[in-house]
């Protein structure tokens, strides 16, 4: 009896309205990732804002068929259509917001220069590619799936690295992003995230147009 | 002298009962025997070639109603190449190769050996398959629509991978267990039609009970992994979703529902004051939102005629002035934007909380689940861009979570049990 009465309750109860737009549903997303997915200040979970569409994409297509291992990003992608995931893809890409200051303030000298020759150098003996090449001159990636590097957590740059060398994070084949990942050392790590982590964004944050030369390595994600 | 030795009566009763157990023995001894003498079928020497088109378009509608991809695809893998975990209390099954591959799938399976394996549970080469494989569901499915999806199977691009075995613990890694449960509590059936039932109810019960199997989540286990209830409600291992009872108004019983709101939440993942989540959102996602209006219309009308059994409700306590302060806080900060001030929610979007069955179930796992993962409604035809929830699992302690899921079921007219601190805990 008392459960019949309380749907009744339920049903009269004054709905509130909530907008029917993408920020809204987006909720789910921008709670960990921050207001319109500009990051928080936790020290973690990465800035998606701006980041390019195709890549945003590809990630979330990651976490749903097992390519990127994080439980609460997979159980939130599982039931989603392509057609929803590449929604969400274009409504985090399209937004426009400045960047906080580096998290990151101070860079070791050895770090520096260490950081510097592989971002604009790369290093040939190890079939290494200067990040610019694939990242963008300015580092904030290039349409339409190579993501920007800059204005991210210090821990979360290590993460994906680190994930990469142990096989626990993978992009589609051929994962270039994998080879180069597992061709740094310990030291090129902690020198490339502690560096780009204390880079303050150029004027222009947005990704750079799409490459007309071929990027230096063969890259699955790079074609979707 | 010599004298005739006396047999006392009690080794007589000895000697009796010595002799009772050892043909009990014998004869438990032979059904098991028999239960283990299955002959293998004959392999096919070329995988079948597929001509009747209409047979695989049937198949792979009916493939859907099973959702056989569900577990016989892994994460990220080929559809139907097999490989993905399910966890049982009893160890990982992994799901097997169905694609057409000569060595490693079913492309040197005959029909017959298919039928076999969803009718008796058998594999072709004699073996028991485990029961994970529900085929105390499938063994009502008929010979026709299992030629159809031997049909579809067999049109499938052949996948080259080996299938896993399965880590079962012992003794239930033994074909001697597989027998002994089946002697227990399997015995292969065809579906009869209740000539008393209307056509439509008899499509709906031919759904629910065999392809849909329905039962292989909403149905509890016994210790030994056999049925215990039937369809009032199950537990899932890892993590611990409670599939609810399909028979008690106070879980998701659908007795007092409209047909029409049953088979929106089957086709939609949603409907007015429901939503589903969890593994239910992988079922409508994977499965029931391919399901033709008729075919969802009988089994809601089955699902509707299911005779109620009530759950037995603990007696209310109200919770602790501390814990409401603090539940009611959180609400304030993390959930009424969404559901609402008085937790009526906002339709279409976010579900109310007041008087939702999910909250209030004798058994809060589900409700704290959902805080620790949030989650989307699945993306559905009918509801192809759906709201969706945070994870709360890094962002709250478990004693925020036992008291916001505490509020909830103690506000708005809700009326059942105090979650504690540790309940959370244990489903992190």
């Amino acid at each position: 009896m008392w459960l019949s009465a309380t749907a009744v309750h339920a049903t009269d109860a004054p709905a509130h309205a909530v907008p029917n737009n993408m920020a809204q549903r987006m909720m789910a997303c921008t709670l960990c990732h921050g207001a319109e997915g500009r990051a928080t200040a936790s020290g973690y979970f990465p800035r998606i804002a701006g980041k390019p569409a195709g890549y945003l994409y590809n990630q979330l297509t990651h976490f749903r068929d097992g390519r990127r291992q994080n439980p609460s990003m997979t159980n939130l992608v599982d039931h989603l259509s392509d057609a929803y995931l590449r929604d969400i893809a274009q409504h985090f890409a399209a937004i426009d917001l400045p960047y906080p200051p580096p998290q990151t303030t101070r860079v070791p000298p050895e770090m520096q220069a260490r950081a510097e020759a592989l971002v604009r150098e790369g290093d040939p003996a190890r079939k290494l590619p200067a990040c610019v090449a694939c990242h963008g001159e300015r580092l904030t990636g290039m349409n339409p799936a190579v993501p920007g590097l800059l204005g991210l957590p210090r821990d979360y740059l290590i993460g994906q690295l680190g994930g990469w060398q142990t096989g626990l994070r993978h992009a589609l084949e051929p994962d270039c992003m994998g080879q180069v990942a597992k061709a740094l050392s310990a030291e090129d790590v902690g020198a490339l995230a502690t560096w780009l982590s204390a880079q303050a964004l150029p004027a222009n944050t947005r990704p750079a147009p799409p490459s007309a030369n071929p990027l230096p390595l063969r890259c699955g994600s790079a074609v979707r | 002298m010599a004298h005739k030795t006396q047999v006392s009566p009690v080794w007589r009763l000895l000697t009796v009962a010595t002799a009772s157990a050892l043909v009990a023995l014998l004869a438990l001894a032979f059904i098991l025997w028999q239960q283990l003498s299955v002959p293998a079928l004959p392999t096919l020497d070329s995988p079948q070639t597929v001509v009747n088109s209409t047979l695989v378009e049937r198949g792979a509608y009916l493939a859907l109603a099973g959702n056989c991809a569900g577990c016989h695809s892994a994460r990220g893998g080929q559809p139907y190449a097999g490989g993905r975990a399910i966890p049982t209390p009893f160890g990982t099954v992994f799901a097997g190769n169905l694609t057409p591959d000569a060595e490693s799938g079913l492309g040197r399976w005959s029909a017959e050996a298919f039928w076999r394996a969803m009718h008796h549970g058998q594999s072709r080469d004699g073996r028991l398959l485990v029961p994970a494989f529900p085929y105390d569901s499938y063994t009502r499915i008929s010979r026709t629509d299992s030629d159809a999806l031997y049909a579809y199977l067999g049109s499938l691009p052949a996948v080259s991978q080996a299938n896993r075995p399965h880590a079962l613990r012992w003794p239930y890694n033994t074909q001697f267990a597989l027998a002994t449960w089946r002697t227990l509590y399997f015995e292969p059936q065809a579906f009869t039609t209740d000539a008393s039932q209307s056509a439509e109810w008899n499509r709906g019960a031919y759904l629910v009970r065999g392809l849909g199997h329905c039962a292989a989540c909403h149905s509890a286990r016994d210790a030994l992994g056999g049925p215990a209830g039937d369809l009032a409600g199950g537990r899932l291992p890892q993590p611990a979703w409670l599939a609810p009872s399909l028979r008690a108004e106070s879980e998701a019983g659908v007795q007092h529902w409209d047909i029409a709101r049953t088979v929106e939440l089957l086709q939609r993942g949603t409907t007015t004051g429901a939503s589903v989540m969890g593994p239910m959102a992988e079922v409508v996602f994977e499965s029931t939102q391919h399901l033709s209006a008729a075919d969802l219309r009988a089994m809601a009308l089955y699902l509707q005629a299911l005779a109620p059994q009530p759950v037995a409700q603990p007696v209310f306590e109200a919770a602790g002035g501390e814990q409401l302060a603090l539940g009611e806080k959180v609400y304030g900060q993390s959930c009424a934007d969404c559901h609402g001030q008085q937790g009526e929610g906002a339709p279409g979007a976010y579900p109310a909380l007041a008087g939702n069955r999910t909250v209030t179930q004798a058994q809060a796992g589900n409700t704290v689940l959902a805080v620790l993962g949030g989650g989307f409604a699945p993306a559905t035809a009918g509801n192809p861009q759906p709201y969706g929830m945070a994870p709360y699992r890094t962002l709250l302690t478990d004693a925020e979570i036992a008291a916001v899921v505490t509020h909830l079921r103690q506000s708005w007219g809700n009326r059942a049990s105090v979650v504690r601190p540790q309940d959370v805990q244990r489903l992190r």
